[in-house]
């Protein structure tokens, strides 16, 4: 009898990246449906939108390759990369903003590189920068929280808005958006305002930013599914708290006043997301275990300094994309000692 | 007990794999029909190939050698049966590639006559090592847990590294594999009894037998042979059931905490590693003067109708093999030699059995699925995570796709095992072992290449230097006769005067002898 032959090892292989990023996926879920009870419809038509732009991207850009479309679009990494983009967006954002951040993500910093697996950013985070570089003014128009909101709007409204820049009749965008937490408290002590004072307004909640608070712990929820599913290691998240709870209490510590409480950094913002999320984005971290706690704590601290002392409130995209461009080299300076090593090999 | 109290350590890595032992372990240890014809491959070994001793046409008896070796790394081979040799030519053997090499044909009488044998040695402990290993290594002793690194080179130990620790290895860690565990289920005693021997040749203090967890009976079988081999300080250990723990440097690992250095050999750390299977052809050898004729093969998969363990002679086709465990069934898929982790897939059953295979798996297409088209890396890591010699696979893989040879050494090529770790938990379905092996035969290749410029370097460079003295003795030799030319024209200087000084001394005697005639004339 004659047979075919393969290499070894023979078996049903138990892993695969489509299974992974559907994880990732789910995880997203618990998340987005805060930020949507929050903010309302526009967050989930930015996630529709990104992942309608992501796939005919990615669609195109394979044609125009030559490679496989359909296998390639079912490894789900452009849907996640349309997901975090689509949820880190202001809900209000034009539809055309959030079309042009993912397709300069999917085509410009995936594809041109390579596609899956070579490129060296971030793509959802290169998206981000892109347009707050951009579109400083649109990226800083967010909701307030649906406690605080005194004009919600239904689909239809949000419809209108985010395709014709309309806003209501009898509203005005000063009356719809408000600031973000991160940018309101930067402002606020910008008046030389101090933390206590800042903390008075209805903004904070227990820990965070009214609503956002919440919307971290559900992430957080999503985060520590992928830890359990093993989809993602503890090193990246937890370096990447560490070093932006360590950097923040320190300061706080001698200045409480002007230095913001250590939680607001992580229940204000895209801490939590970045965290488990973001920074856990394998193609552009680090690999090594060590580089991998370098690579967060650093990535934690750079948030910390940016959002304290940079140009922008925020700081996740910031600091993730600079540390991608530092992964390669922290990678080689961490590599594990290998099984019997020898000490004279150095 | 004792037994309870060794520590074992653990090793980085590794993966828990479905285990798929209990199907061939329901029967006990058959023997197969001797084949009509044994095809015997001269390479069934590490190291220099074996040359025939006999020629086409000749009768040889059961057990005597009829291929042997020059080389100190290699394994004489010996007629599993008696029979004529009919001929020595190139048949399909077991090996990756599915090419052809030299082996002998050995067309069986069915009268099984043997050989006259060497003498058993019952009292080994009163004898030379030296002599034991030689008989070792008469008897074609390999590594019978699937690399076939001969045995009498494993057992000879450096003068200046004395042996603490003889390691016995009956682990088995590999998926569907059980020919060790049935060997120590049935035959615990010729185990036991080739760990003394073995203990004696290397004088090792102590030997440690580790066995996975998931094998109770021969754990049990063992303990039992071990506590009737007293004195003997052996103790079994029970390992648990990870895979590839049965790797020579994980179980060193395991049970001592001690790690075979990068490109070294257990020796280095005072160890040996040897099968289980191993050592009980050992025991043969030495106090039966047996050589190494057969081995157990367990065959298995749900593309075989009776999975099972047998003994097959070696040269025996596998075709036959199957047919002894009741063939195909409709699930065959693929065959594998060795298992699901490190085995190769044959393209053809009528390759012959060798000394290494002891595994043949009839896979169904659920057990050996076609592979899902490879993805991109993303490097996820899980491939370092499962790695047991602790290497960052994925940056290999990368060199080694990008044909950076150096950089995938630096990177530790030659530390990794094959285990398969990698390529089982690679969420893009990447072949990664299969890079390492094609990077690993590129860094031989190339390393030949460097060799043999390099002997071609020197080859130029003494011609060049031939022809430059050569050149240096034919000016040196024109020279000289130059020189010796000028003497000549001196020389003929000197002629020219002696023939004017004799002319003149002539002419004188003439003009002498003319006055005197002249006088005369007077």
């Amino acid at each position: 009898m004659k047979f075919a032959a393969r290499t070894s090892p023979h078996g049903l292989l138990p892993n695969s990246v489509t299974r992974d990023m559907a994880m990732v996926l789910a995880a997203l879920v618990p998340g987005t449906i805060a930020l949507f009870w929050y903010f309302g419809w526009g967050v989930l038509i930015n996630v529709c939108l990104a992942v309608v732009a992501a796939l005919a991207g990615e669609a195109l850009v394979l044609k125009l390759r030559n490679r496989r479309i359909i296998s390639t679009l079912a490894d789900l990494s452009a849907i996640v990369t349309a997901v975090l983009l689509g949820i880190a967006l202001p809900p209000l954002l034009p539809w055309w903003m959030v079309v042009l951040a993912v397709l300069f993500a999917i085509i410009f910093v995936k594809h041109l590189y390579g596609g899956l697996g070579y490129n060296p950013f971030n793509p959802a985070m290169a998206g981000y920068v892109l347009l707050l570089v951009s579109f400083p003014v649109a990226m800083t128009q967010w909701l307030p929280p649906v406690m605080l909101n005194t004009n919600p709007l239904d689909l239809a409204q949000v419809l209108n808005i985010k395709f014709t820049g309309q806003v209501p009749a009898g509203m005005s965008w000063d009356t719809i958006t408000s600031a973000t937490p991160l940018d309101e408290m930067r402002t606020q002590l910008d008046m030389n305002k101090m933390i206590s004072e800042i903390q008075l307004s209805p903004l904070w909640g227990d820990y965070g930013a009214l609503g956002w608070e919440w919307v971290g712990n559900w992430f957080l929820l999503g985060g520590l599914f992928l830890l359990w599913r093993k989809v993602i290691s503890w090193h990246i998240p937890v370096a990447f708290l560490a070093g932006l709870l360590v950097s923040a209490g320190l300061f706080w510590l001698f200045d409480p006043e002007t230095i913001p409480f250590p939680a607001f950094h992580l229940f204000s913002g895209g801490a939590i997301l970045g965290a488990f999320f973001i920074a856990t984005d394998p193609v552009t971290a680090c690999t090594t275990r060590k580089g991998q706690l370098i690579y967060g704590a650093l990535i934690g601290m750079l948030i910390f300094i940016i959002r304290t002392w940079g140009g922008y409130p925020d700081a996740v995209a910031f600091a993730v994309l600079l540390l991608n461009m530092a992964a390669p080299t922290i990678d080689y300076y961490t590599q594990p000692r290998i099984f019997g090593e020898r000490n004279d090999d150095g | 007990m004792q037994q309870e109290e060794q520590k074992i350590w653990s090793f980085h890595g590794g993966l828990h794999l479905p285990d798929h032992k209990a199907e061939s372990t329901n029967r006990a240890i058959a023997k197969i029909k001797l084949p009509k014809r044994l095809i015997i491959p001269m390479q069934q070994h590490i190291g220099e190939p074996a040359e025939p001793v006999v020629k086409p046409g000749e009768r040889v008896l059961k057990g005597q050698t009829i291929a042997r070796v020059s080389q100190y790394i290699g394994a004489p081979i010996h007629a599993p049966s008696s029979g004529t040799i009919s001929e020595f030519t190139e048949y399909p053997v077991p090996h990756p590639s599915g090419l052809s090499a030299p082996c002998l044909v050995l067309e069986t009488d069915g009268l099984d006559e043997w050989d006259e044998l060497p003498e058993p040695l019952p009292h080994y402990e009163t004898l030379e090592p030296a002599l034991l290993r030689e008989r070792i290594r008469w008897a074609g002793i390999v590594g019978l847990g699937g690399a076939a690194f001969p045995t009498s080179v494993k057992v000879n130990k450096m003068p200046d590294k004395p042996i603490k620790t003889l390691v016995i290895n009956g682990a088995e860690c590999e998926p569907y594999i059980t020919c060790d565990d049935m060997l120590m289920r049935s035959q615990a005693c010729r185990v036991v009894e080739g760990v003394k021997i073995l203990q004696y040749i290397l004088d090792a203090e102590e030997c440690l037998i580790g066995i996975e967890d998931n094998k109770p009976e021969a754990i049990a079988a063992i303990r039992m042979a071990v506590a009737d081999a007293q004195p003997l300080n052996a103790r079994v250990v029970v390992i648990p059931t990870k895979y590839p723990s049965g790797g020579e440097k994980q179980l060193i690992k395991l049970l001592t905490g001690k790690e075979v250095p990068s490109h070294g050999i257990p020796a280095e750390i005072g160890a040996v590693c040897l099968n289980v299977s191993t050592t009980a052809a050992v025991t043969d050898a030495v106090l039966a003067g047996r050589p190494l004729l057969q081995r157990i093969v367990t065959v298995t998969g749900e593309g075989v109708n009776d999975p099972c363990n047998l003994e097959v002679p070696f040269g025996t086709p596998v075709a036959s093999v199957i047919e002894a465990a009741g063939g195909y069934s409709d699930k065959i898929s693929r065959l594998i030699l060795g298992g699901p982790m490190m085995g190769f897939m044959l393209h053809d059953d009528s390759v012959p059995v060798t000394k290494g295979s002891n595994c043949l798996l009839a896979a169904s297409n659920t057990e050996a699925p076609a592979p899902p088209p490879a993805q991109s890396c993303i490097r996820c890591g899980k491939c370092a995570e499962a790695c047991p010699a602790q290497l960052l696979p994925q940056q290999l893989y990368w060199y080694a796709k990008a044909r950076d040879m150096d950089k995938a050494q630096e990177y530790h090529l030659f530390d990794c095992i094959e285990c398969g770790c990698c390529s089982w938990v690679c969420p893009a379905h990447i072949p990664l072992v299969q890079y390492y092996r094609f990077a690993k035969t590129e860094c031989w290749a190339q390393e030949r290449e460097k060799q043999q410029s390099e002997e071609a370097r020197r080859r130029h460079e003494a011609r060049v230097e031939r022809l430059n003295r050569i050149k240096r003795e034919r000016q040196a030799n024109l020279r000289k006769k130059k020189e010796s030319l000028g003497d000549k024209k001196s020389g003929g200087d000197n002629k020219k005067a002696a023939i004017e000084a004799a002319m003149k001394r002539v002419a004188e005697k003439k003009a002498k002898t003319g006055t005197e005639t002249a006088g005369g004339d007077q």
